[in-house]
């Protein structure tokens, strides 16, 4: 047998196939014109294919190309007609296609990492990449490095859990900034979202750990000015273009001068439209830069710090902030 | 920090209204959180004329008028007052109203018949209104205002009351006085000085018990001093013998008080702060507090053991029952103030029930001190007992008023409770006035704020706070500034910038995003890890939570919190299905049996002496069906071991990509795998022990370890160590390398295996793959049997065998060949058969 007598058989098979399938009327029909075919035993294309080694080494090749090319068609072409007989075998009185679907699972973030995503997706813009820290913190990274006053009322605003074996669970995500610093020259551009911990009673307004994001930009020549408009745009950009945003006074022992930054916002609580403190910050302390081993009338930078599971409530509308951690299924499966 | 407004006033006589103050002390100062009026109740209360006035035809005392309320249409009322006058304006309740508070407080205004008379609404008096005592008639308002107008919107009547966010840096606006400084500076005015508005205050109203007599008042410098450590004048000694916890104090004898309540003056001030009058001497002492920032004492002299005062460390054991009944054990820690034989006041925290001003009071000892922050505030802390005088004293109140201070509060006290101050006021000690100078430059407050300001500005705002400025330098560019001694949070140029910065507004800085170079830090491969374990998980459809990570443990395996607030949980994790299974049980038992949920999140392991190590960890936990009921399927699949072990193969080839991912079997126990990548341990798949009810499916869970987060320190204090830091942008390992995709067929066949008990899967998959030859593409197990037609001690598993050369079709005698092959491997290493053989 030659190659050409070999295509020969292979093109009658295809011209001859498409009226063969066609003039299957039915799925036993179809079945057996699909044995004839491509069946195993006595599959014309089979037969075919047992021929394969009659031909020259070389023709061997393109035979096989062409046989499986071939193969591949008519199997398409069975397939669509089966599916056209099955469609019209099936009674259309019993398919009732208002019957729900086989649904899958939906999974969902956590709605305070909706909001941290949404936090850094807006940072990101502008530069910013995210670093970590360990929640297991010595009290050096936590306070001293961020010009905590040793034994200061300021400590009171950190009511703080201790560990058994010295350390604390850290009070802010601000001991990130201190580890960065230390680990990457200038410029540094960060946000730390992350656990922290105060000595809080859980109850529906307060909880023992929370999430917290930090945001810090460190370089030569960064000002308040940048702070204001960079924490104004991030503002605008979370509630909306329009939302009037104010930066008030504040102290935080790490930075100076220090604000909060405000948004007249309802947040839904009944109360109206209000000035809410969005954030705290400020310029980077010196003594903070100073303690990373940076020289700080040569670098400035600012730092912010937020809470997103704050927000998270404002946005969801939560009125108890125990339903973030409780973990009740039919409260996650409403933010798939 | 409460603040009065009209007090405010009247240190700084502004004519802000309460809106434009609050916003105005938020823009500069310090937060307004609230604002209340204190007569938020007069609000029903509108402003009426009374047009027409006529006699009550059944009484010869009450009145018939017509009265606009402004609405149109003019109201019959009745009105039993004598001066009621045509055409004047009176406030007036309408039907509807709930009076105010005031003699008729909380009675509902109703439509009524007076005599026959109809009656819509009430003219109301002074004292209807809890305006004054005046009942003589209705209260003739002698204002320009349209009929109908909220009697608040028309004349300033009652105070306004704002709680004030005063941070812990800055003590000095912890009293009216020290806000009325800000407020000063802010509008351009000068601040009375106190004494005056303490002696306008109490010029203002009746002098209640006291006869107005004032006595010898002992001027700043007038004190009677032997050694700086004990003095004594007016029959009092007083010896200072901690000098670290009491750097200076002071203290005057009055002797012929009548101890009785204030007068309406200093009861309305207190009370505008919402704190109860108690008598008019321990209310001048609370008036000082509020008033001037300086907390005191006043002793009852005849209580103190032979007219002595000493202030002194507690002595081990010692008992004192503060003024608030308890009885409180001191230690050595805190400083106190004593008698001869005891102690009598926890210093600048409480004062002691037996030593009290009482109404059998007649001659007083009035303490006013400086008590050291550090000692206060360890104090406060030991006894667990925060008072308005310790919060200002551990925050540092001034040192530079006490004689002032006790100068003013010895003459209110005669003025309200009467005596005479008997000899001079007595002084040990001496209070520490840092006096450091601090230089700051326009080039510098440029550099940090973004704008110019020049020397002079500079110069002004801070001297409008108090501070002291020197320019010098050939521009006078150079500011020595010296901080005011109630200032104790000045220390550095940026500390002088931020008081530049909010005196001038920071709203009235620029905004200005600057350009930016990009920052060194790359993304931590952690959080790029747990973003993309996440989002797989959520595909899966796993719930994202985040539980409190405290949980009961055992010392010996957990880290303990030190002061945990729940005793019953007071350890930190060392795994995420710790705390997932709690979260299972809460789910199972509001009857929710569909659970997936994970987590990614630190675990703790402890170490002795040291920071616990800590690990980011993903857990997920599944338990329930596998898909959601649907009417084609009854058959309700729930999840079980094989799923829990593709997940765990699947995370952790998120978690380790590219590496070779291993599941060891582990006992059940509750491990049912151990997953490594690479050979090593990475987290391991369990089955979940839960408390849950009979209804509910089995629960498994995959633990595997991201990553470690070091806690030992970057660096030294004060250096950096950039060689700590991951260079470049991080990007995850072991990226796809495309093979191309088949053209020639694959030849298939089938295994049927009859695997004796003993043998693994693993152990025949590794020897098919081996004996199968180079052109072995894939591997699949299909099948599991055991029963009927299968030996005793075997089992049959299926497999399906893919073998395919990429360059050509293999013929079915190559296929064979290897099958053989295969088949004869299989029976001389593992003893493992076909089935049909």
């Amino acid at each position: 047998m030659t190659l050409h007598e070999f295509q020969q058989a292979c093109d009658a098979l295809r011209a001859d196939a498409p009226a063969r399938i066609a003039a299957a009327l039915s799925l036993e029909a179809w079945h057996d014109v699909r044995s004839a075919m491509v069946g195993r035993k006595s599959g014309r294309l089979t037969e075919l294919m047992a021929l394969l080694p009659q031909l020259d080494r070389e023709e061997r090749r393109d035979a096989g190309a062409a046989i499986n090319t071939l193969k591949l068609a008519l199997e398409a072409a069975l397939e669509a007609r089966k599916a056209e007989l099955e469609a019209s075998a099936a009674p259309a009185l019993q398919r009732d296609l208002t019957m729900p679907a086989r649904a899958l699972w939906r999974g969902a973030v956590h709605p305070v990492s909706l909001v941290i995503d949404e936090i850094c997706d807006i940072f990101r813009e502008l530069g910013f990449t995210v670093a970590l820290g360990p929640e297991a913190e010595s009290p050096w990274y936590n306070f001293t490095a961020l010009n905590f006053p040793d034994d200061h009322p300021a400590m009171d605003m950190h009511d703080t859990l201790y560990l058994q074996d010295g350390g604390v669970l850290r009070t802010h995500t601000s001991p990130v900034q201190v580890r960065t610093l230390q680990s990457y020259a200038p410029p540094v551009r960060i946000l730390a979202p992350g656990n922290v911990y105060r000595r809080d009673f859980f109850d529906a307004t307060h909880a023992p750990a929370f999430a917290q994001l930090e945001g810090l930009a460190i370089d030569e020549g960064i000002t308040f000015a940048d702070l204001k408009a960079t924490l104004a745009h991030f503002a605008r950009a979370f509630y909306g273009e329009r939302t009037p945003t104010r930066l008030v006074p504040s102290y935080f022992p790490f930075t100076e001068p220090s604000g909060q930054m405000e948004v007249f916002f309802d947040v839904g609580d009944g109360r109206g439209a209000r000035w809410i403190e969005i954030m705290g910050c400020g310029l980077v302390h010196p003594a903070v830069l100073e303690a990373a081993g940076l020289d700080s009338e040569k670098y400035s930078g600012w730092a912010f710090g937020m809470g997103p599971a704050r927000i998270a409530m404002s946005r969801f509308g939560l009125t108890d902030i125990r339903l973030l951690y409780d973990s009740d299924v039919r409260f996650l499966e409403q933010f798939a | 920090m409460l603040i009065s407004h009209e007090w405010l006033r009247a240190f700084v006589p502004h004519t802000l209204s309460p809106d434009a103050l609050r916003a105005l002390i938020t823009a500069h100062v310090a937060t307004v959180d609230g604002m209340e009026r204190l007569r938020a109740d007069l609000e029903p209360i509108i402003i009426a004329r009374v047009v027409q006035a006529g006699r009550h035809p059944n009484s010869d005392h009450l009145w018939v008028t017509k009265v606009d309320d402004g609405s149109g249409t003019l109201l019959d009322v009745v009105c039993g007052a004598p001066n009621v006058t045509e055409g004047a304006l009176y406030p007036f309740a309408r039907v509807g109203t709930v009076m105010p508070t005031g003699n008729k407080g909380g009675i509902l205004i109703e439509r009524r018949k007076i005599r026959g008379e109809l009656s819509s609404g009430m003219l109301c008096s002074a004292k209807e209104l809890g305006l004054g005592e005046d009942h003589d008639g209705i209260l003739a308002l002698d204002i320009d205002a349209t009929p109908g107008t909220p009697l608040l919107d028309a004349m300033p009547v009652g105070d306004v009351r704002y709680d004030i966010d005063v941070l812990a840096n800055r003590p000095d606006l912890l009293s009216h006085y020290g806000m009325a400084r800000e407020l000063a500076a802010l509008q351009g005015l000068a601040v009375v000085d106190p004494a005056e508005v303490f002696a306008l205050d109490a010029a203002s109203g009746a002098l209640g018990f006291g006869d107005g007599v004032v006595g010898r008042v002992p001027s700043a410098g007038g004190s009677s001093v032997a050694d700086r450590h004990s003095a004594a004048s007016g029959g009092v000694t007083i010896q200072l013998d901690d000098a670290a916890g009491c750097p200076r104090y002071m203290g005057v004898v009055i002797r012929g008080v009548r101890v009785g309540p204030s007068p309406d003056w200093l009861v309305q001030r207190i009370s505008a702060l919402g704190l109860r009058p108690v008598s008019n001497v321990v209310d001048v002492t609370n008036y000082m507090l509020h008033g001037y920032g300086q907390p005191m004492h006043a002793f009852d002299l005849a209580r103190l053991a032979e007219a002595t005062v000493v202030v002194r460390r507690a002595r081990p054991g010692e008992v004192l029952v503060t003024l608030d009944g308890v009885a409180r054990a001191l230690d050595d820690r805190m400083t106190v103030i004593a008698d001869a034989h005891q102690a009598v006041a926890v210093a600048g925290v409480m004062g002691g029930k037996e030593t009290e001003v009482t109404e059998v009071s007649t001659d007083i000892f009035l303490e006013v001190a400086y008590f050291s922050p550090r000692h206060v505030r360890a104090t406060r802390r030991a006894l667990g007992l925060n008072t308005d005088a310790s919060y200002r004293f551990e925050r540092g109140i001034d040192p530079a008023i006490t004689p002032h201070a006790l100068s003013i509060a010895a003459q209110l006290i005669t003025q309200v409770a009467g005596g005479v101050v008997d000899g001079q006021a007595i002084d040990v000690g001496t209070a520490p006035i840092e006096r450091a100078t601090v230089i700051v430059t326009p080039r510098r407050v440029e550099r940090l704020l973004g704008a110019r300001v020049e020397a002079g500005e500079i110069s002004r705002l801070l001297s409008s706070i108090g501070f002291t400025v020197t320019a010098r330098g050939d521009a006078h560019e150079t500011l020595d500034v010296v901080a005011p001694s109630w200032r104790h949070d000045v220390a550095r140029d940026a500390d002088l910038v931020e008081e530049v910065a909010r005196l001038r507004g920071y709203d009235a800085l620029p905004d200005v995003v600057q350009p930016f170079r990009p920052g060194s830090v790359p993304d931590h491969t952690m959080h790029l890890t747990g973003r993309r374990v996440r989002d797989a998980l959520v595909g899966m459809g796993m719930f994202e939570v985040h539980p409190l990570p405290f949980v009961a443990g055992t010392d010996a395996t957990h880290t303990r919190v030190a002061n945990p607030l729940a005793d019953d949980e007071p350890h930190l994790r060392r795994s995420i299905l710790e705390t997932l299974a709690r979260r299972a049980e809460y789910n199972l038992s509001r009857r929710q049996g569909d659970v997936r949920l994970f987590e990614v999140g630190s675990v703790f392991a402890p170490r002795a002496g040291q920071l616990p190590v800590e690990k980011v960890r993903v857990g997920v936990l599944v338990m329930g069906l596998r898909r959601p009921a649907h009417f084609t399927d009854p058959t309700k699949d729930v999840f079980d071991e094989w799923d829990a072990k593709a997940i765990g193969e699947r995370v952790a080839e998120l978690v380790a990509p590219g590496m070779r991912i291993t599941l060891e079997p582990g006992d059940g126990t509750p491990v049912l795998w151990r997953v490594a990548a690479k050979g090593g341990e990475i987290g391991t798949v369990e089955r979940i022990t839960l408390d849950k009810p009979v209804w509910a499916s089995e629960a498994f869970g995959i633990e595997i370890t991201l990553g470690r987060l070091a806690s030992t320190p970057v660096a030294a204090p004060g250096t950096h160590n950039y060689s700590a830091g991951t260079p470049g942008r991080v990007v995850a390992k072991g990226h796809v390398t495309y093979r191309p995709i088949p053209t020639m067929p694959a030849a298939e066949f089938d295994l049927a295996l009859l695997v004796p008990d003993g043998v693994t899967a693993a152990q025949v998959e590794q020897l098919l793959r081996r004996s199968g030859g180079d052109l072995l593409e894939c591997v699949e197990l299909f099948d599991e049997f055991r029963g009927a037609g299968v030996p005793e001690g075997h089992r049959s598993v299926g497999w399906r065998l893919t073998f395919r050369d990429a360059a050509r079709t293999l013929r079915e005698k190559e296929v064979d060949g290897r099958r053989q092959k295969i088949l004869r491997t299989l029976e001389t290493e593992l003893g493992v058969r076909t089935r049909t053989a």
